[in-house]
Parts: structure tokens; C-alpha cells; sequence
């Protein structure tokens, strides 16, 4: 068991509880840590600063920013890859490695590449690989080494799920911006959401070094107390808002739930983000921001080094040197990059404890120890020019080198929201210019630094806020007034590009100098351009340290005014959000018919026709064809039933009743007399076929139209579209839900139905084929149509969904003596498909127009409008492409071609099939398919390519191929 | 998310909404030529600036139109269809039937 030896005392480490140890491994090693403490944190104290290595070049990498914000501490934990190690808390018997290495952690065969970095120049994706096969031979291996961390197959399925919250003002940011301004908001009456990552409020006061009386982490505390007496303040710690969309709605990850927050006003004070420094093996293990050092000694308590050496452009940079003096880390030097440094309190205390301070220098090089696992030595030499030092320089030994040369706003909300963002000469830093409506911004985000002044802007903007969401104050707070505190913070040039090279702008890319300024070389001279071609802030880390770099750069090299250039747009998630998030506890709605429970005792096999269970045939499944052959003969030769509830129903009630018919659908409705059905078909504007089903005109102003399962809906929505705009005296119903629904069919269906309607005279001559009655089946009000779908004399009975099982027992009990046999949707597409009737969808596709599909005859050729008509009569006067055909297979026992089995002709395809089966009634193989115009005359021959590429003649043969003059369906 | 204002059931989330397409007049279905037909069937407008368009709350089936910056995304008002369609639209027999 690995010990802490870079362990403090209890004097720091606030997020620690030094009570409590935990033990887990890191590459196999054990290593104990304290409960709070992250395993980047826990590892550090062991003396263990590599944490992972690079993406391209595989280079050692370790903290640099300890707050999550970077993606060199990435790790995998378990099956989980891509960990945050900086962030994620130690759990017990946590086992975590590292990624991207080959061997070991600590030799990794693959930095070899290094050594080839100068044949993966920038842009190298685009220029390589053009010789065919050269991609084939490196795409595998490219796949194999690229990614990030692995990702286990056998990974548990975790619980996540979502919530929904609403608030006034929402405040991104925990920081002393985001307490003043949840204080003020809470105090004006508003309901206030304060939104804080860390598990403690404070922000940059739980870690900064600060002189004032009791520090400011006391300050920290106090404004946390004044949160906590709030009711009206909900506070979330560790709580991440990953994006802030229209209308003020934001995504907040905790844990494993994805909150849906509304807010009427958001505060985003998410503060920002200390930029490192660019220079040769500046992304080595022991490079660190300096906030990050503070970080590890205030919330962990852990020394981040033994000798540092800190490159400095602000005061900022005075306090880390003293917090590492006070910790005991030697401090050897300090570079500063400004040339006369103002003579703050803390330089001159860092004088005074003997450290040299070269003022106009800068670090141009850390240097390596053995297998760059840590470094040894930085050089500094005196800055000639911008970006450019002279030869002569001095090596200080260090293994620690904290950067403190610049901030930059952690902005990425406001980006989501549409803010505008500008340069600030002054202060070397982007700034928000222009907030949407109903956005503030307050602290370090908005370009305010100043302790006192972050405070006043956040009071401010919780009270402009809380007076956006509808909630006045007594008093308006004043304004910020004076210095904001930006200025002098941060360097405007902190970049120094090495003859040799490793001067890394992007660390997730491994993205030198050298290659974004051969990419503005070679044309990409706007940033949209030279990210995407050099993928810049394209890694993990979405260029939080790399776009500002990339962008001094390019302003650089091409001569354009920085101010007039911009950071590309950031887009949600601010943080990788995990699938689970988005998924939630996933809800499958199902939707049953009143008759489900029936189905299942009678031993169904269910299907899903979207939300609907339906039964796809009864018995067990490896009877599956034996059953489906069973239920088709049952209905052909006997009576069988099937459930149809979920077939759409639509009442269309009025004085224009039979006119919106007409209008809707291709035949003619205007005469169709009471008592009779008529078969709709529907089209949309450009003629393709989108529904069918039956109208039944129950009364001269009442039609009960019948539609497809799942297209009754968008049919439903489509009419009451259409009669928005043309005001007919007519009302639409969707009643599909409140009717339940059979088919009684078989020759044997009528005397069934006989014994249960008494009130319907069901002989032929008075209830035809296409008839339709009101009357009573086993004492329940029932609608009775005579249709043909599957074939046989049968009768579809609608009764109310509450009496629909009811029904079904009383069909079944008055079946049983002529052994009435359940039959499901398999059987029932056999049936119609012996009779050769389309399924929507399945035999047509987006494009079908009725004459293709050989359905002229639905096509009334006199109304002055129906849906598609103009579209169709234009069609119809070109020549076809395809034809819908009804084919039988020369070989009968021959093999059953399959939906979309290609119809070809020599080399080309001219359709597909669309329907086959080898009929029960028939004893040949059927089916449906479209061919070329050509082909599509009764008796011709045409081919079927099968699974496998075997080819099967089919013949064209004539529709319906069951009882070819209807007699049956119309006994 | 956005929030999309209904005429009928007040501010919802957008995600309640189908987008129906522009509000276009229909040329004379029998009367104009197939050119007209086609450009009427498959073009929209897309114009950058303010669009009427159909919207339907799907949860009550209410269709009604909104005016849209395109441009912008900000829904300048939403009204029902009655506003725009207030008389019954007839449409007359065909003198001779077919296209042209």
C-alpha cells in the first residue's frame, strides 16, 4: 500500500476526511486515499503525477488544470472509460488505469510515434491514404490505436433517470457571483435554482490564496450560510448544467439524474478558466496551472511538489509562489512575462523569501526525465520580442512548474444562449458583449475579477434577474463602477514556439505550433477552417486551453487585428454527458386491446404493431408455421376470429359528411347510399398512396371510416388540417381507442354470428357484401360491416371498448361447436394475400401512386378535388415505371422468395418483391412485386433474386389468386 | 427548449408541436398547369425572414398558425387558422377533366 508522502497536514484539505481511508488500485497498484479525495488527488499524494498518456503521440500526462477542466488526467475505471480522474471521487476498490499505452504506463511502445511526428504533419488525414489500398491496410490500424479508454462489453446497465424542475432564476455558478447573485434574487421573492459543480460552495474562494482577515474561504463560508437561511434558495452541489437551451431551459447533470430545468431568468457566473502557457514539453507530468497547485495543497492538502518554478504574467502568480513556500515546496525561480511587473504586497513578500524573480522572461523549454514520466529542469531566457526569447537562457532544477499567465471566461452557456463574445485589447481576454433576453452574467465570465466588484455585478444581476422573472425589489443595487480587475491578469502573447518543436497549443489533439501554423499556410486562414482542418479544440477538452492560443496564433500569422477575430461557437454538452443521462428510465408505452388478456390465455404469441400487442399467431413458437397454416385454413374452410381493435376509426359527422369524404379520398362518396361500405384509399398532394380502409355510410350525415393501425393518427391530424382551411359543417372523431373490434370470417361465420344478432336480418339478399348495420351482438350495441379483406363470407363487429372482451367470449362460446378457431395478424396476411389486397407500406412505398399499384379502378374520375387527384391524373399520362404484379413461382416446392428480394432483369434491377408466401389455400407459392412495365403482362416470366444470389422464375398471374370471381366473400 | 405559445392550450414545450409546412395558397387544381401544380406540391417558399406556417398541438390535435422569423427562430405571434380561413372553400367541376 502506496502512502501519501506528498500529504499535508491538516491545515489544508477541506474536501478530506483524513478519518477515514480508503483503499484502490491504480494499474494494479495499491494506493490509499482519504474519503473526498479524487483519485488524481490521491494519487498525487503517492508521489504518482503520470496519469495517462496522449492521444496521438502518447507522450506522459498528468494534472494540469485539477478541476475537471482538462482531459490530461483522463482514466479508465472498471468498464468505464474516459473518467475525469481530477474529479472523480475514490471509491472503495476503485481500479483504475491509465489509457492510451501499449506495454505499461510507463513504456509505451507506441510514443515511438513521436518519432515519426514529423510524417503526421497537420491536416494529415486529407492527404495521406490516396493510394487505393492504402487505407485498407491502415484504417485497422488506426482503429486499433485510436480512441479513447475501452469500453467493456460486459458493462452493467446502471439506474439513471430525469426530473423535472422549474424555477424563477436559475444561477449557474457557485462562486462569490453566483452566492451574491442567488442572495439578491431570493431576497426580491423569487423561487432561485443555484447550480454549483463542486460538492462545496465557494468557488475560486476554497482555494485561492487570499490576505484578507480569516481568508476568503471564510468569506466562501459566510456567503454559503447566507445561501442556507434562504428557503427559497434550492442549492445543488455537485451538479453540472451541461447546456442552456431556448427559452431558458437547461440540462443539469447530478449524479446519475438529468434534470429539465425551466427558468424565466438564468444568472450563468460559471466563472473561467486559467489558460496555460505555450512552450517546448510545456503538457509534460509536473506542468500545472497555478490555480491547480492551490487547488491540491487547500482542497486535498497534498504538496505539489518538491522545486518549482512558476512562469508568471500577473499577482496572481505571487500568491501560488507563496502558497508553495508555505507548503514547503522550494520555489527557484520565478519567470515573470511582463517586463516591469508592478510592485504588489506579494511580490515583494516573494522577494523577501529569497526567490529570484527574472522580470522579461520567459520559460522556453521544460526539460525531461527519463521517459519524459516527470520533469527535472525549465529554461527561461530573457524575451526579445513577442514570442521570441534570446539564445542565451538559464536551466532551473524543478519538478513542479506552475503557469499563471492568464483567464480566460468559462463562457460556454452564454455561447449556447446566443451571446456575442468580443476582444478586449485592454485585457487580453474574449468577454461577452451582447446577452440574449432574459440572460445575465455576473463575476469572471463577464470579465470581472475583482473581488469586490464580482460581488456588487453578482448582487446586481440577481436582483435584475429576479426583476426580469416578475419579481420587483424595493431598491435597485449599484452598478460596477471603477476597475473591474481584468486588465493586467492576463498576457496577451504567452506563447513561445520552439525550433525543436513539443510546443503544444492543444494537449487532447497533440497539436504543436508548427501545425496550425502550416495550416494558415496552407489556406485555413479563418479559425471555422483551421479547426476543422486542424481539429483544434476538437478533443475532450473543447478547446478551453487551445482556442484563445489557436486564435493569438492565426491573428498572427495572418496580420488580421485580433479584435476583429472570434473563438468558434460552443455547443451543448459543456461536459460529456452520458448515454444513460439522455435515456433516463426508459418508458415503453403499450397500448392493448380490451381483448388482450384472452389473447395471452389462449397461449398467443404477441407482436408489436407499433404500440399495439397484438397476437401474431396462437401456440407455441417453434409452431409457428404450422399454427399460422392451421388458423388460414380455419377461416377458409370453417370460422375463425381475430381482433382488429386496433384498426383506425373515424366518425365524420355533418351536413358536408359525404363531401370531406370526397375530398380526402380517391372514389366517389357523394351517392354512396346508407347501409353500404365503399373501400378509400388515400393519397397524398403528390398522388402516393398513404392509407386505406372502408368508409361506412351509417347515415346521410355519417360516415364511420375505417384506417390503418398506424396511420390513423396522421390521418386524423391530416383532416382536421384540411378542414381548418376549407370550414366544411362537419366534425371528425378519432374513436379508434373507443371501439373494440373482430373479424368473424369463414363460411361457417354467418350461422355463428346468428346465434348472438337477432335484431339483423343476415341473410345474403338483405345484408350483401359491402353492407353495413346498426344492431345487437350478445346484447351489445355493435356496428356490423361485411368487408373482404381476408376473403371469406365474414362480418367485422364494433362494439365500445368496454365490451369488447365481452364480445369475444360470447363469439367464442357461440363458436364452439363449430370449433371457431382465434386466428392472428400472420394468418391474416396469408389470407389477404391469397386475395392479392395491398398492405400500405409493405407493398407500397414512399412513391406508389394508385396506377402503379394497379388501383386505377379506386379512381373517380368526376369530383373537382380529392387529395392527390391533379398529382395522380398527371401520373397517369406519363408512362409507368413499375408495375405491381401478382406472381406465382414456377417451382411450387421451390424456395420462398423474401420482402425486398430483388426482381431482376440480366444486370439491372427493375423492382422488388414486396409480399410472398407459400399458400396454405392454394399450395403454391404467391405473391407480390414490382416489375418493369414490360414485364407485367399475365403469363410473362420474370426473375427473383433470392438470399444466397440464387435466382427463381416467377410468372405473372392474375389477381385475386384465391377465388378469382369473389364468390366466396359474397355468400 | 423552446416554448411555442398555442392559441388554444397556452405556452407548451415545442416538443408538443408537429410542424405542418407554410401556409400556401392553393392554385386552382383544375385549372392550372402542371407546372404550377408541381411547384405548388414540392417548393417551398424558405423564405429567411417572417413565414406563416401550420403547427399542430398533438396532444389535442389543434392546428393554428404561427408568423416565424426563420431567421431568428423568435414566433412573432400564433393565432387560430380561423383568422386566414373563414369562408368555406367550394371547389367547381372541371370544365374538361385531365391535365395540361
Amino acid at each position: 500500500m502506496i502512502a501519501g508522502i506528498n500529504r499535508l497536514g491538516t491545515a489544508y484539505g477541506r474536501l478530506i476526511d483524513r478519518e477515514t481511508s480508503i483503499a484502490f488500485t491504480f494499474e494494479e497498484r495499491e494506493y490509499s486515499a482519504f474519503a473526498g479525495d479524487c483519485i488524481a488527488a490521491a494519487l498525487a499524494a503517492a508521489d504518482q503525477w503520470v496519469l495517462s498518456r496522449s492521444f496521438k503521440f502518447r507522450r506522459p500526462r498528468g494534472i494540469l488544470t485539477m478541476a475537471g477542466q482538462d482531459s490530461n488526467t483522463l482514466v479508465q475505471v472498471g468498464s468505464e472509460p474516459n473518467v475525469l480522474a481530477d474529479r472523480r471521487p475514490v471509491t472503495p476498490a476503485l481500479a483504475v488505469s491509465a489509457q492510451n499505452y501499449d506495454i505499461s504506463l510507463a513504456v509505451d511502445a507506441g510514443s515511438a510515434i513521436g518519432l515519426f511526428s514529423r510524417f503526421l504533419p497537420v491536416g494529415f488525414y486529407y492527404k495521406a491514404f490516396y493510394k487505393y489500398g492504402s487505407w485498407k491496410f491502415w484504417e485497422p490500424v488506426i482503429r486499433n490505436r485510436a480512441g479513447l479508454g475501452r469500453i467493456g462489453r460486459d458493462a452493467p446497465h446502471g439506474y439513471f433517470d430525469k426530473q423535472y424542475l422549474f424555477a424563477d432564476v436559475a444561477i449557474v455558478g457557485g462562486g462569490p457571483a453566483g452566492l451574491s447573485a442567488a442572495i439578491a434574487a431570493a431576497d426580491s421573492g423569487a423561487e432561485v435554482v443555484l447550480i454549483e459543480e463542486w460538492p462545496i460552495l465557494g468557488g475560486s474562494l476554497t482555494y485561492s490564496r487570499f490576505e484578507r482577515d480569516g481568508g476568503r474561504s471564510v468569506m466562501g463560508e459566510e456567503l454559503a450560510a447566507e445561501v442556507a437561511q434562504r428557503a427559497n434558495i434550492r442549492v445543488m452541489t455537485d451538479a453540472t448544467c451541461s447546456g442552456l437551451f431556448a427559452d431558458n431551459w437547461l440540462s443539469v447533470i447530478k449524479g446519475r439524474r438529468l434534470y429539465k430545468l425551466r427558468a424565466k431568468a438564468v444568472v450563468v457566473a460559471s466563472g473561467s478558466h486559467e489558460q496555460p502557457a505555450v512552450f517546448r514539453n510545456n503538457d509534460l507530468p509536473g506542468i500545472m496551472n497555478g490555480t491547480a497547485a492551490q487547488r491540491l495543497i487547500r482542497l486535498y492538502g497534498v504538496r505539489p511538489g518538491r522545486k518549482a518554478v512558476v512562469l508568471a504574467a500577473n499577482d496572481d502568480a505571487y500568491g501560488v509562489a507563496l502558497d508553495l513556500l508555505e507548503v514547503g515546496t522550494a520555489v527557484e525561480a520565478v519567470a515573470d512575462l511582463r517586463e516591469n511587473p508592478e510592485e504588489t504586497a506579494r511580490l515583494r513578500a516573494v522577494r523577501g523569501r529569497g526567490v529570484r524573480i527574472l522580470a522579461g522572461h520567459a520559460v522556453v523549454e521544460a526539460i525531461p526525465g527519463a521517459g519524459k514520466l516527470a520533469i527535472i529542469g525549465a529554461t527561461v531566457a530573457r524575451i526579445l520580442a513577442e514570442g521570441e526569447t534570446e539564445k542565451a537562457a538559464a536551466t532551473f532544477e524543478c519538478d513542479l512548474l506552475c503557469m499563471s499567465t492568464g483567464y480566460g471566461p468559462a463562457g460556454a452557456l452564454l455561447h449556447h444562449a446566443g451571446a456575442s463574445f468580443g476582444y478586449d485589447q485592454a485585457a487580453n481576454m474574449f468577454q461577452p458583449t451582447a446577452l440574449p433576453p432574459h440572460v445575465f452574467a455576473a463575476g469572471s465570465v463577464n470579465g470581472t475579477y475583482r473581488l469586490d466588484a464580482v460581488m456588487i455585478e453578482g448582487h446586481r444581476a440577481g436582483w435584475a434577474a429576479a426583476l426580469d422573472a416578475g419579481f420587483a425589489s424595493e431598491s435597485e443595487p449599484p452598478p460596477v463602477t471603477g476597475d473591474r480587475g481584468a486588465r493586467g491578469l492576463t498576457h496577451g502573447f504567452p506563447i513561445f514556439p520552439h525550433a525543436r518543436g513539443s510546443d503544444f497549443v492543444d494537449f487532447d489533439e497533440d497539436l504543436q505550433v508548427k501545425d496550425l501554423v502550416a495550416g494558415v499556410a496552407e489556406g485555413y486562414d479563418d479559425i471555422e477552417l483551421l479547426k476543422r482542418y486542424s481539429t483544434v479544440g476538437m478533443g475532450p477538452s473543447q478547446g478551453r486551453h487551445s482556442a484563445v492560443a489557436a486564435v493569438r496564433l492565426l491573428a498572427r500569422e495572418t496580420g488580421f487585428d485580433l479584435a476583429g477575430l472570434s473563438v468558434t461557437t460552443q455547443r451543448p454538452p459543456t461536459v460529456p454527458e452520458k448515454f444513460g443521462h439522455l435515456a433516463g428510465r426508459i418508458f415503453e408505452p403499450e397500448r392493448h386491446t380490451a381483448m388482450h388478456h384472452r389473447h395471452l390465455e389462449l397461449g398467443a404469441q404477441m407482436m408489436l404493431a407499433g404500440l399495439w400487442h397484438r397476437p401474431a399467431f396462437y401456440g407455441a413458437k417453434a409452431d409457428r408455421e404450422l399454427a399460422i397454416r392451421e388458423e388460414v385454413l380455419a377461416v377458409r374452410n370453417n370460422v375463425g376470429l381475430i381482433d382488429v381493435s386496433t384498426l383506425g376509426g373515424l366518425d365524420i359527422r355533418g351536413p358536408d359528411a359525404a363531401e370531406f369524404v370526397n375530398r380526402l379520398y380517391t372514389s366517389a362518396y357523394a351517392k354512396q347510399p346508407v347501409g353500404r361500405s365503399r373501400y378509400v384509399l388515400m393519397c397524398d398532394q403528390t398522388g402516393a398512396i398513404i392509407d386505406d380502409g372502408v368508409a361506412c355510410r351509417l347515415h346521410e350525415e355519417h360516415f364511420y371510416v375505417t384506417a390503418t393501425t398506424s396511420g390513423v393518427d396522421g390521418v386524423y391530424r391530416m383532416m382536421l388540417q384540411s378542414n381548418a382551411q376549407w370550414r366544411l359543417d362537419v366534425d371528425v372523431a378519432n374513436v379508434t381507442a373507443a371501439y373494440a373490434g373482430v373479424n368473424l370470417a369463414g363460411p361457417g361465420s354467418r350461422d355463428v354470428l346468428a346465434k348472438l344478432c337477432h335484431d339483423v336480418d343476415l341473410s345474403a339478399a338483405a345484408f350483401p357484401y359491402m353492407g353495413t348495420r346498426l344492431g345487437t351482438v350478445a346484447g351489445i350495441p355493435a356496428r356490423l360491416l361485411r368487408v373482404g379483406f381476408v376473403g371469406e363470407l365474414g362480418y367485422e363487429i364494433h362494439v365500445p371498448a368496454s365490451q369488447g372482451e365481452a364480445l369475444w367470449d360470447a363469439l367464442m362460446e357461440a363458436g364452439a361447436e363449430a370449433g371457431i378457431r382465434p386466428f392472428g395478424v400472420e394468418a391474416q396476411r396469408v389470407l389477404r394475400l391469397e386475395k392479392g389486397h395491398i398492405i400500405i407500406g409493405q407493398d407500397t412505398d414512399g412513391l406508389t401512386h394508385p396506377h402503379e399499384a394497379g388501383m386505377a379502378r379506386a379512381i373517380a374520375q368526376n369530383k373537382p378535388y380529392f387529395m392527390g387527384g391533379r398529382s395522380i391524373a398527371i401520373q397517369a399520362a406519363r408512362p409507368l415505371t413499375r408495375q405491381l404484379v401478382g406472381f406465382a413461382l414456377a417451382d411450387p416446392e421451390g424456395p420462398v422468395p423474401q420482402e425486398c428480394h430483388l426482381t431482376i432483369r440480366g444486370s439491372d434491377i427493375v423492382g422488388r418483391v414486396t409480399s410472398a408466401v407459400r399458400s396454405p389455400s392454394l399450395g403454391k407459392t404467391i405473391g407480390l412485386a414490382y416489375v418493369a412495365p414490360d414485364q407485367a403482362k399475365l403469363g410473362s416470366r420474370f426473375d427473383i433474386r433470392i438470399a444466397g444470389g440464387a435466382i427463381v422464375q416467377a410468372e405473372v398471374v392474375p389477381l385475386p389468386f384465391y377465388d378469382p370471381d369473389n364468390k366466396r366473400q359474397e355468400m | 427548449m423552446k416554448i411555442l405559445n398555442c392559441p388554444l392550450n397556452g405556452p407548451r414545450n415545442i416538443s408538443e408541436f408537429a410542424w405542418g409546412g407554410e401556409v400556401k395558397a392553393m392554385p386552382d387544381p383544375v385549372r392550372c398547369s402542371d407546372r404550377a401544380w408541381a411547384d405548388y406540391v414540392f417548393l417551398e417558399a424558405n423564405t429567411a425572414g417572417v413565414v406563416r406556417e401550420w403547427w399542430c398541438h398533438l396532444a389535442t390535435s389543434y392546428w393554428f398558425i404561427a408568423e416565424r422569423n426563420t431567421v431568428t427562430d423568435d414566433v412573432i405571434r400564433t393565432y387560430p387558422a380561423s383568422e386566414l380561413f373563414a369562408e368555406r372553400i367550394q371547389f367547381t367541376a372541371p370544365d374538361k377533366p385531365g391535365p395540361r
